[in-house]
């Protein structure tokens, strides 16, 4: 059977170029990057011409970027590094309501320790009103993070205004959560404004354990793992060298491509939109119609749970995520889709679905022509469907 | 997908009695819908035995899967056999459940148990029972992955 991956947010296949670049430095050129000696020549070099490439990417310098172990790291050294180094300026943070939870949970841990966080609002598209972060503003605010793009339902945010906003009124630094963007929009640091930028490699064709981290030149922050001064100091530990090297073609391979990647997923996503949105009664799209991003869709189909969803289309070889309660493993439905209002017991009909390079038009048609088989059989499975019917009969 | 047994996947491809039992004698319907599951179960009673036995369900794999699985463990059997199957009965016979599954979605013996407590009830001319919500997860979900 033919696998459909249409969750590309939780793994992309690593491309051969990737693989080939990290190749040397797991047994011939396995020498530590910060040795004097001869072997550490290779390493060192391969690590630096990784940075160049990443720096490239995001149009940063190369002693801006730092690599860390994920791009839940490069969130957490944001927030807590920015938190720990400013205690003396403030103890305020802002986030929006529909942050990932690397970024959350490091807010809440911190208010844990005396910190306070206020969490802005989003419309029922999930987008952040500037208007609202400069309300949210106190005099004690050291730290604005807001993501570029939702990791559930796609939205993109207007980091320029938002950073333009942070700036012109207050001393604290804006940070931007850019996991799911990077690889697949423009993430041009200098244009978007930010002081900080977090990207996960593993998202645009990259491997796993590693995430880069932009760290504008003046900006202060403290590390969360001290030693060495591999990093510049930020970041301690000797380096995950195959994985940089990497990361570094995975950022040359992204700014290379980024043009063609969006042409190329535009036309699938509309294909599954409008394939999914006719196909079916009672299914609604989260998220922008617009401000999305190319490779997300998000979907609720009513009277049915997602994990039985997903589990059917796993069985026909298509895999899907979803944001219901009984797939969160903390059995909750997705904080996202709560924050645009949906009604938590809608929230258990999520689909979401991430697209990738490796999806194709005939993809989508299998999936549309699949879905509906599916969603009925549950449907007339399920005891909220039936109520339903009983009404509308009546 | 190996986070379910082989029986779990069997039964949840392949759900033993669903539906709905029109003109039921006992209607068990239990859950809450911001939770992900309700579970509905229908019985008709002949001489104190489960002659038929339907369900509903909206839910998880686990919550279909653990329906399925207690209407074939009851139907045939008395009232009295039948309120000895309880939700851990069920979980076993279907070689168990990820823990997480454990307390949210297997509740299947317990909305089998409320039919035949709205049966009862119904006999007694104080039913039907109607739907029983059951409480939500308000755990703060960052002390939940504290703790997890």
């Amino acid at each position: 059977m033919k696998i459909i991956n249409f969750d590309h947010f939780a793994a992309t296949k690593m491309r051969q170029e990737v693989k080939d670049a990290m190749e040397p430095y797991f047994i011939g050129e396995y020498g530590n990057p910060q040795s004097i000696h001869t072997l550490g020549d290779e390493p060192r070099e391969a690590v630096d011409k990784a940075r160049l490439k990443a720096a490239e990417l995001l149009n940063a310098a190369s002693t801006e970027v730092i690599f860390t172990g994920s791009g839940s790291e490069a969130n957490n050294l944001a927030i807590k590094g920015t938190a720990f180094a400013r205690m003396e300026k403030g103890r305020h943070i802002i986030v929006s309501k529909i942050e990932h939870f690397s970024v959350l949970n490091s807010v809440k841990s911190l208010a844990k320790l005396g910190f306070e966080f206020s969490e802005v609002p989003v419309d029922k598209y999930g987008s952040v009103d500037p208007q609202d972060v400069k309300n949210a503003l106190r005099k004690d605010t050291v730290l604005v993070s807001i993501t570029q793009a939702s990791n559930e339902i796609g939205t993109i945010q207007d980091i320029k205004e938002i950073s333009k906003i942070v700036h012109e009124n207050s001393a604290a630094y804006i940070h931007t959560d850019a996991n799911t963007s990077c690889g697949f929009i423009e993430t041009d640091v200098k244009e978007l404004g930010v002081d900080m930028l977090s990207a996960a490699p593993h998202r645009f064709y990259g491997p796993k354990g590693v995430g880069l981290f932009y760290l504008k030149k003046g900006i202060r922050i403290m590390p969360l793992i001290d030693g060495g001064i591999q990093e510049f100091g930020r970041r301690a530990g000797t380096e995950n060298v195959p994985a940089i090297a990497g990361a570094g073609v995975a950022c040359e391979l992204a700014k290379k491509e980024l043009k063609d990647r969006t042409s190329h997923l535009l036309p699938i996503q509309k294909a599954i939109t409008d394939g999914v949105l006719g196909g079916l009664d009672e299914v609604y799209l989260n998220g922008h119609p617009e401000k999305r991003l190319p490779n997300n869709l998000n979907f609720v189909v009513k009277y049915i749970e997602g994990e039985s969803m997903l589990m059917w289309l796993n069985n026909i070889g298509i895999m899907v995520a979803s944001g219901s309660a009984c797939t969160s493993k903390i059995l909750k439905s997705s904080h996202v889709l709560n924050a645009i209002g949906v009604d938590p017991a809608l929230a258990q009909g999520s689909l979401l679905i991430s697209l990738g390079e490796d999806n194709t038009l005939e993809d989508a048609e299998y999936f549309v022509k699949e879905l509906p088989a599916v969603v009925m059989k549950l449907r007339e499975m399920s005891p909220l469907y039936e109520e339903v019917m009983k009404r509308n009969k009546k | 997908m190996p986070v379910y047994s082989e029986k779990v996947m069997d039964h949840f491809q392949h759900p033993r009695n669903v539906g709905e039992i029109e003109n039921a004698d006992g209607v068990g319907e239990l859950g809450n819908p911001t939770c992900g599951d309700i579970m509905k179960i229908y019985i008709k009673v002949k001489d104190d035995k489960i002659e038929d036995v339907k369900f509903k369900t909206f839910g998880c794999g686990a919550a279909i899967a653990t329906s399925s699985m207690v209407t074939e463990l009851v139907k045939g059997k008395t009232l009295e056999e039948a309120e000895k199957v309880s939700n851990g009965v069920v979980a076993e016979a279907l070689d168990g459940l990820p823990p997480v599954k454990m307390h949210c979605s297997n509740l299947a013996a317990d909305a089998l148990h409320l039919a035949i407590e709205d049966y009862r009830a119904r006999k007694a001319g104080k039913g039907p029972i109607g739907r029983v919500e059951t409480p939500e997860h308000d755990e703060d979900e960052h002390d939940l992955l504290e703790h997890a």
